[in-house]
């Protein structure tokens, strides 16, 4: 039998309706690429082998029986960074503090995928809590690249990237906070979308910097895509900040045409500290747009180069709001040293749980919230934002979306910039902008380096214009 | 520009305790980082209003009525790692 682990989701979902093989086949096809690579990638910290063969046999029972009206995801194996609360299921958020953590209730987007009959293989890997650009911060260790397995993911949603660029599974959630989706999907050559800000529910998902926390998806085509999107978008009462605008069918936008499409080129997004086989493999897909009749123009975000120090003061301020929760006693480890008193108890627990990364971050959102620095820091940085949404609002009443690269550079060596902070928060630069302005952006393999590294271009959006950014995929990847 | 005093009150409110050797290595790096943060004071934001909230929702309301929870209590007190007693978690004497 062919390899069903390599199929496009549209094909699972044939396949299934015409009986030429189970739910069963298809999840084992991905099973045996889990047994065979996670070993090296450490993709998944997580694998439901007994679950997922418990979901897939029962659906294919409900299949031969003619029970069951197939959705497009029902039978299709994916996985879940290791931040969303799955009922019963270890959700570790790649720390110690939650190492033993089991959730007692599912994510709203998990619940939606259950209704979906999807099949859940396993979490996986990323960076602490969501913090970081390499995956690297994990007490699971690093996820590997699967072009070069001395090169990072990308982070932190590197595991979720590795499962869908290595076929073990065909789509996957992740949370993109700073770029948290569209760099890992970027290094690891698949597809990567955050959506606009309120898109998908949060619900049951670990908080890390609630005014830039997105949930998102990857797969390897522009139409797997749009087919998780339309089935896990939507208003939920549990998450006061989702839309209630109407949910499409994502998949319809896919055969749209770019002819008269006014599309940006960010001059911002192609400066000195892009490297230049980046740029030259993103102007090749703006050529490429242009050929089937779409209008390129020159424009300018000057606020851009602002987006970082707006990014890590803001974040950092949340973050550690958002990890006072984690004092050992709702959540958290107990320490294993004895505590003398409660406040002994917070410092140990909180000491042992947290690694190194959100120690500094812990401690730079306080500093910038304490007395005396608010208004320099925080408050500064929450009117750049403003200034940075305009830039948005003011390029897309001249365009229609823009194209950019996603990362400066290609996967960096794993440890390169493990204890350089300043530099391993380069690597966000250009995916922050559009989390500080909540419009959707999508990141697609566009082309590889000289070395065989993929390199990927973002397709960021206005508001909703989510189906926007799936015409100009599709058009890139023809 | 971050002292020892500043550090260890930063410790002190993020309840994190640091070894001499980590504040050796986060007090310069978080300077550094500091420093790069002033890369926003060319801009002049004087008439400019801060970014709380990015697509203009704002008073969300939800309609009175009882809502199962989705977990119930003594599931929420299994998350817990320490003794639950009489529905409450039980935890190191608060007041000396």
């Amino acid at each position: 039998m062919e390899n069903l682990s390599k199929l496009s989701i549209r094909a699972v979902h044939e396949g299934l309706l015409k009986k030429d093989f189970t739910s069963s086949e298809v999840l084992e096809s991905c099973l045996k690429e889990v047994k065979s690579q996670n070993k090296d990638l450490n993709a998944f910290v997580l694998i439901d082998e007994e679950g997922a063969k418990m979901a897939a046999n029962s659906l294919d029972a409900k299949i031969m029986n003619n029970e069951s009206s197939l959705s497009v995801l029902s039978g299709v194996p994916m996985s879940l960074k290791d931040i969303f609360c799955v009922k019963g299921m270890r959700t570790t958020c790649a720390s110690k503090m939650l190492e033993n953590f089991i959730p007692p209730y599912d994510a709203t987007v998990v619940e939606k995928l259950r209704d979906n009959d999807s099949i859940i293989v396993g979490k996986t890997n990323m960076d602490e809590f969501a913090c970081g650009a390499s995956t690297e911060h994990s007490i699971f260790g690093p996820a590997r690249n699967p072009y070069d397995t001395q090169r990072v993911a990308g982070g932190s949603s590197g595991g979720s990237a590795v499962s869908v660029a290595s076929n073990m599974s065909f789509y996957s959630l992740g949370t993109d906070t700073g770029g948290s989706i569209r760099q890992p999907a970027s290094l690891c050559g698949v597809y990567g979308l955050k959506p606009t800000y309120g898109r998908i529910s949060r619900s049951g998902v670990v908080s890390m910097a609630s005014s830039w926390d997105h949930v998102g998806a990857f797969a390897r085509s522009a139409e797997d895509i749009g087919f998780v999107l339309s089935a896990i978008a939507g208003k939920d009462r549990r998450d006061s900040t989702t839309s209630d605008k109407d949910v499409p069918d994502y998949s319809k936008f896919l055969d749209d045409s770019v002819k008269g499409l006014k599309i940006g080129i960010p001059k911002e997004y192609f400066d000195e500290g892009v490297e230049e086989e980046t740029r030259a493999v993103v102007m090749e897909s703006a050529k490429k747009l242009e050929k089937q009749g779409a209008e390129i123009i020159d424009v300018s975000l000057p606020y851009t180069k602002y987006a970082i120090a707006v990014y890590y003061i803001s974040m950092p301020a949340e973050l550690s709001s958002n990890l006072e929760r984690f004092d050992g006693i709702r959540y958290g480890i107990k320490p294993s040293e004895k505590a003398e008193d409660i406040v002994d108890y917070y410092y140990k627990a909180r000491s042992e749980g947290f690694g190194s990364e959100i120690k500094r971050r812990i401690l730079i959102g306080t500093y910038v919230l304490s007395s005396g620095y608010f208004d320099a820091y925080y408050k500064k940085a929450q009117k750049v934002r403003t200034l940075i949404l305009e830039d948005f609002n003011n390029v897309f009443t001249k365009v229609d979306a823009l194209l950019a690269p996603v990362s400066p550079f290609p996967a960096f060596k794993v440890g390169d910039l493990l204890d350089n902070p300043l530099a391993m928060y380069m690597a966000d630069a250009l995916t922050i902008p559009a989390n500080a302005a909540g419009v959707p952006a999508l990141s697609c393999p566009v082309g590889k380096s000289k070395t065989g590294l993929p390199i990927g271009a973002q397709i960021i959006a206005p508001q909703f214009g989510e189906g926007l950014c799936l015409t100009v995929a599709n058009a890139l990847s023809a | 520009m971050i002292n020892r005093e500043q550090f260890e009150n930063l410790a002190k409110l993020a309840r994190i305790k640091f070894t001499e050797d980590e504040y050796k290595k986060f007090s310069s790096q978080i300077e550094g980082v500091l420093d790069y943060m002033n890369i926003l004071n060319e801009v002049d934001t004087s008439v400019v209003l801060p970014t709380d909230q990015v697509n203009g929702l704002s008073n969300i309301l939800d309609q009175d009525g009882f809502v199962q929870g989705q977990a119930s209590g003594s599931d929420l007190l299994n998350c817990s790692t320490l003794p639950v007693d009489s529905n409450q978690i039980r935890v190191l004497k608060v007041i000396k």
